[in-house]
């Protein structure tokens, strides 16, 4: 393991999201809700941008106790990344596929230091 | 910023700039990795979008009332006043990002913007070969004034093979047929069949006239002639009567691609029209692959009991369904992959078998699809890559 400097904490701004290449591998950083993510950018379906993709709650099914559909929402519990070429969603904090838990994509720690951030890889 | 407006940013395009070249940047990587420099790749099924260019297409509209009316504007000021409109959701709310953004696309200087945007996707994904489709008129079949389908497809065609295909030898297509006319089909056929570019003929799915009807034997007739491939394009009619209570998109979709293609696949096999027109190639197209084994061994079941209700058939639907039809393979259906193998050994995938990729939709497949699956030989990669589009199309690649 080795920390892979990415960039200036202040550089993260907005909905920025940073590469940094690590070997043949391009990871990408960015923030949302004030944490940082850091994603290898190549989706399990294949092999898309998927961590360019957008950032929104899982939809959920709202059901009523006899089992009546009363309507769906996000979650605010579950977040995923959605990747842009075909819509696979992922979880956020596990990089867990939603179509399938056992599938992933590749997801790494990331450690703000002296104003600087870098992922673990 | 919330959830709710990353999703508005999205679906309104608001996120700046869109190049075709970024978006596929790893396919291109996935093309160098696997040296598809040295593989002959055809793609049989791509698509573009003819709804952006309706004032350059409306002035080949040999109808004057028609042409006018393409000058006005759908009820959301859209340039669309002949399309049908549906409520679809092929972005899956703005998720896949290519269809909010591919406005934002600029092109290069000297060609018309489509052609630099299809170079584009090929050079990026890898292909050599490019078969062209419009994109709305895909719905046209359903269009309650057939004089629409008519008018639009011939201006359509006259546009792209006059205005488009011409600046780049890699790019072709399959004339769109305005099925709902035979005698304006026919016209179609003899008109552009011999055009630089032009390597068959599509009919698109979503239509209810039969295609064993007598009207159409004379159109068959002129495609056979002339040695090229007619393609039923998979389409969906999201109020088709079965459909109505489908919630979703996914629903809809998943049925609609293949429902169709399988009542004029159903029809043209038990009406006996590979033996009537021997030499003519059906492609059939966009509705992947998981369907033709339940259509194959649902067919053949019912033949073996009611041989009588398929006079012209001299062997079960299943061989013809593997000799005289052709299939395109996307959407891969790729889930099981013993399944798979087992559609691919079903339809002769060596020969009958022709990569698209259907990009830029939703659904898009890569070459990766095929060249990756571990049961082909290698030789049956390049076959279904390109070497059987380069027969059925008679390309005189280099
Ligand atoms: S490549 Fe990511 S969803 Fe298909």
């Amino acid at each position: 393991m080795t920390d892979v400097f990415v960039a200036r904490a202040e550089e993260f701004d907005g909905d920025a999201r940073l590469a940094v290449e690590h070997g043949p591998i391009q990871i990408l950083v960015f923030r949302h809700a004030g944490r940082f993510y850091a994603f290898e950018n190549r989706c399990a379906h294949s092999g898309g941008p998927v961590a360019e993709g957008t950032v929104l709650g899982r939809v959920e099914a709202v059901l009523g106790p006899d089992m009546t559909c009363l309507g769906e929402r996000f979650s605010t519990d579950e977040l995923h990344l959605v990747c842009p070429w075909h819509g696979w969603e992922y979880d956020l904090e596990t990089g867990e596929y939603a179509g399938d838990r056992s599938v992933r994509i590749n997801r790494f720690d990331v450690v703000e230091r002296d104003g600087a951030v870098y992922v673990r890889a | 910023m919330t959830q709710s407006d990353l999703v508005r940013e999205a679906i309104s395009g608001t996120r700046p700039g869109f190049d075709s070249r970024q978006h596929l940047a790893n396919a291109r990587k996935q093309a160098v990795e696997r040296n598809y420099a040295d593989i002959l790749i055809v793609d049989a099924d791509a698509h573009h979008y003819e709804n952006d260019s309706l004032g350059e297409i409306a002035k080949y509209i040999e109808d004057p009332v028609i042409r006018h009316r393409a000058q006005g504007t759908d009820k959301y000021g859209k340039a669309q006043s002949l399309s049908m409109e549906y409520n679809q959701n092929q972005s899956v709310a703005g998720r896949i990002v290519r269809y909010p953004k591919r406005r934002q696309e600029v092109g290069d200087p000297g060609v018309p913007r489509d052609v630099s945007i299809v170079r584009r996707q090929m050079e990026s994904i890898g292909i050599d070969y490019q078969v062209q489709f419009p994109t709305p008129m895909l719905h046209l079949g359903m269009h309650p004034d057939p004089q629409i389908e008519t008018a639009l497809s011939w201006a359509y065609t006259r546009w792209l093979t006059e205005e488009i295909l011409p600046h780049d030898d890699r790019i072709m297509t399959l004339v769109y047929l305005p099925f709902t006319d035979p005698d304006a089909s026919l016209r179609a056929v003899e008109t552009f069949g011999s055009r630089p570019g032009v390597v068959g003929f599509m009919v698109t799915g979503a239509r209810y006239k039969a295609v064993h009807d007598n009207a159409y034997m004379k159109v068959y007739r002129a495609i056979e002639e002339r040695d090229l491939p007619i393609a039923f394009h998979a389409s969906s009619y999201p109020h088709e009567r079965m459909f109505e209570g489908m919630n979703k998109f996914l629903s809809a979709h998943a049925l609609g691609f293949t429902f169709y293609n399988m009542v004029h696949l159903t029809n043209c096999v038990i009406n006996g029209l590979p033996e009537r027109f021997p030499s003519l190639k059906w492609i059939w197209m966009e509705s992947g692959l998981a369907w033709i084994p339940f259509m194959m061994q649902r067919l053949d079941n019912e033949y073996s009991m009611r041989t009588s209700e398929a006079p012209l058939l001299k062997m079960k639907p299943s061989e013809y369904m593997r000799r005289n039809f052709y299939y395109t393979t996307q959407p891969i259906e790729d889930g099981n992959l013993e399944a798979l193998e087992l559609t691919m050994r079903m339809v002769n995938a060596e020969s009958q078998l022709l990569f698209a990729s259907d990009y830029p939709h939703w659904d898009f497949n890569l070459p990766s699809t095929i060249y990756d699956l571990p049961f082909l030989s290698m030789d049956a990669k390049r076959n279904i890559l390109g070497e059987n589009a380069r027969r059925i199309f008679h390309l005189e690649t280099t």
